[in-house]
């Protein structure tokens, strides 16, 4: 039996952590991110082996869910920008470790303290770039309270599967606004792959991707942010040895980006087609089911991108691209695609209103008409 | 049939805490789309208190109060910043006791604030009266929907004083 209840964005992506098995949780208090820690501070100790700590910042609340997690735990932390921003070393230690966690960002307006209230879209690119190095990331964007607890689930499943650090990149509005949200008896979870005890603890086959093997499974495991051999042991100056380890790592999800895809299409044969994630999906479907010329991809996971889907759209002479940020995926697409792609980038606070984005759609159908 | 709601008031009322009462009762007992925001920022300690319900039948997308419907408001800054734009034929329920203009829309003048201190005893419950008064004034939703809203969402040990705050709220709306 299910349950319906009437829950915050924030305290889904929390109740979604804890259905999907995750016991730590280590980070520090930061708007509009707060109530994700603590709803996890009040549940984690009633749960077995459950563990809630606020750090010192946001460095050690990454690096505690790093550490957590080489406990074999499923763990957790949540941010917003500032601390974001902080996270960012560890982020590409955990990536280069091979260490599954969860990150949650309710974005807030930035550069800097920003608007800590106000709810942006402006740590995409961080989000993907922001780590020094090359690396590949996993991000997720819900765009309902409900997405909120069955992404922030996932996220916890595509950590284990592909053994990397996965962000869950939500934002004030959908963090703070409350709606009725189905909360299932039990939910589906992936382990990560299963070592074999004769397994050096980061060899991999042919899907690239090492069993797990945490501290105390009773196998020898060294863990360095250094390139490192099979063994874990550091070996930073042979340039084949790094050369193979982070093409390894970085291909590991890229190759599968395209299994990893998750994404709606409607009216895949309209000319002005919107593309969103997030937020401003819903002003998006506001102006879809008023007019019924434009067509739209929602992308539930961002990075990696899944370019392919845009080759969907036989008919597309424009892709509409609304975020809260003056414009970051909007550059992605265009990467991907010859056809024109107009950028609907808003910053401030304010999610567009279907209002504008017919505006924007009207003033292309107009440019459209006079050539 | 889209309705959008608008509460506010200072902060410590208890605005906020109407606003997600409210959208609960609606949501879980009375088996509506609901969308429930608020005003989170530094004025929402000690200044102005402002939250945000939208009722549907089917599923709502623009999750923001355009052109509220219907107006709760309980205190005169609340209605300075409302209360004068609102359509002709929005709905406000006001703290007569608190609120001294009156807007160009149909309205009730309900003395919670008064009531829930003199009659009751706990000033704290002037937000339950005024939940009262706007399920009894427009029916959006259900009373036995407030009800429940009301019983699962109050601390424990104060079911029955909420319980009389909610029914002088429908009752003081038939005296009108």
């Amino acid at each position: 039996m299910s349950k319906l209840e009437f829950l915050q964005g924030n305290i889904a992506c929390a109740k979604g952590a804890i259905a999907a098995g995750c016991t730590f949780f280590g980070g520090y208090p930061i708007t509009p991110s707060t109530e994700v820690a603590e709803y996890m501070a009040e549940a984690l100790p009633k749960i077995e082996r459950g563990c809630f700590i606020q750090m010192e910042d946001e460095i050690a609340g990454i690096a505690s869910t790093i550490g957590a997690a080489w406990t074999g735990a499923r763990s957790m932390t949540a941010t917003s920008g500032p601390g974001f921003s902080l996270m960012m070393e560890n982020i590409g230690y955990a990536f280069m470790t091979e260490t599954p966690c969860v990150i949650v960002n309710v974005q807030r307006g930035g550069p800097s303290t920003g608007q800590p209230t106000m709810a942006a879209q402006g740590d995409m690119m961080q989000a993907r770039y922001g780590s020094h190095g090359d690396y590949a990331i996993i991000a997720l964007c819900p765009a309902t309270v409900q997405e909120c607890f069955e992404l922030t689930v996932k996220a916890f499943n595509l950590a284990d599967q592909f053994r990397c650090p996965v962000l869950v990149m939500t934002d004030e509005i959908i963090g703070h606004m409350r709606e009725r949200v189905i909360i299932p008896d039990s939910v589906e979870i992936i382990p990560p792959k299963p070592a074999k005890p004769t397994d050096l603890p980061f060899a991999t086959d042919e899907t690239e991707i090492p069993g797990f093997l945490p501290f105390g499974s009773g196998q020898r495991t060294h863990v360095t942010g250094l390139t490192h051999d099979e063994r874990g042991y550091p070996d930073s100056a042979d340039p084949q040895r790094h050369e193979t380890l982070v093409t390894r790592l970085v291909h590991k999800i890229e190759s599968k980006r395209h299994e990893i895809a998750d994404y709606e299409i409607v009216n895949p044969d309209a000319e002005i087609i919107f593309v969103c994630y997030g937020v401003p999906v819903r002003s998006v479907q506001q102006l879809a089911a008023q007019d019924k010329t434009i067509g739209y991809l929602k992308l539930r996971i961002v990075w990696p991108f899944p370019e392919e889907v845009l080759k969907q759209f036989k008919c597309v002479s424009t892709f509409i691209v609304p975020e809260m940020n003056l414009g970051m995926i909007s550059r992605e697409i265009e990467r991907h695609t010859t056809v024109p792609v107009v950028s609907a980038g808003k910053i401030g606070g304010d999610l567009h209103t279907a209002q504008e984005l017919q505006e924007i759609a009207n003033a292309y159908k107009a440019t459209r008409g006079r050539t | 049939m889209r309705t959008e709601i608008r509460f506010a008031g200072f902060g410590g009322q208890g605005i906020i805490t109407s606003a997600v009462i409210f959208g609960k009762a609606a949501a879980l007992y009375d088996n509506k789309y609901v969308v429930q925001t608020q005003v989170y920022g530094p004025e929402a300690r000690g200044g102005a208190a402002t939250g945000a319900v939208i009722i549907d039948e089917v599923e709502i997308l623009y999750p923001k109060v355009v052109d509220p419907d219907i107006y709760v408001i309980m205190s005169q800054d609340g209605f300075d910043k409302y209360g004068t734009k609102t359509k002709p034929d929005a709905i406000m329920v006001l703290d007569s006791g608190l609120v001294h203009d009156r807007p160009n829309c149909t309205y009730y003048e309900v003395p919670a604030s008064r009531v829930a201190k003199e009659d009751l005893g706990r000033v704290i419950v002037a937000n339950i009266i005024m939940l009262g008064a706007l399920v009894a004034a427009t029916g959006v939703i259900g009373r036995e929907a407030l009800k429940e809203g009301i019983l699962t969402s109050v601390p424990k040990g104060t079911e029955e004083l909420n319980m009389k705050a909610m029914i002088q709220g429908f009752e003081l709306i038939q005296k009108i």
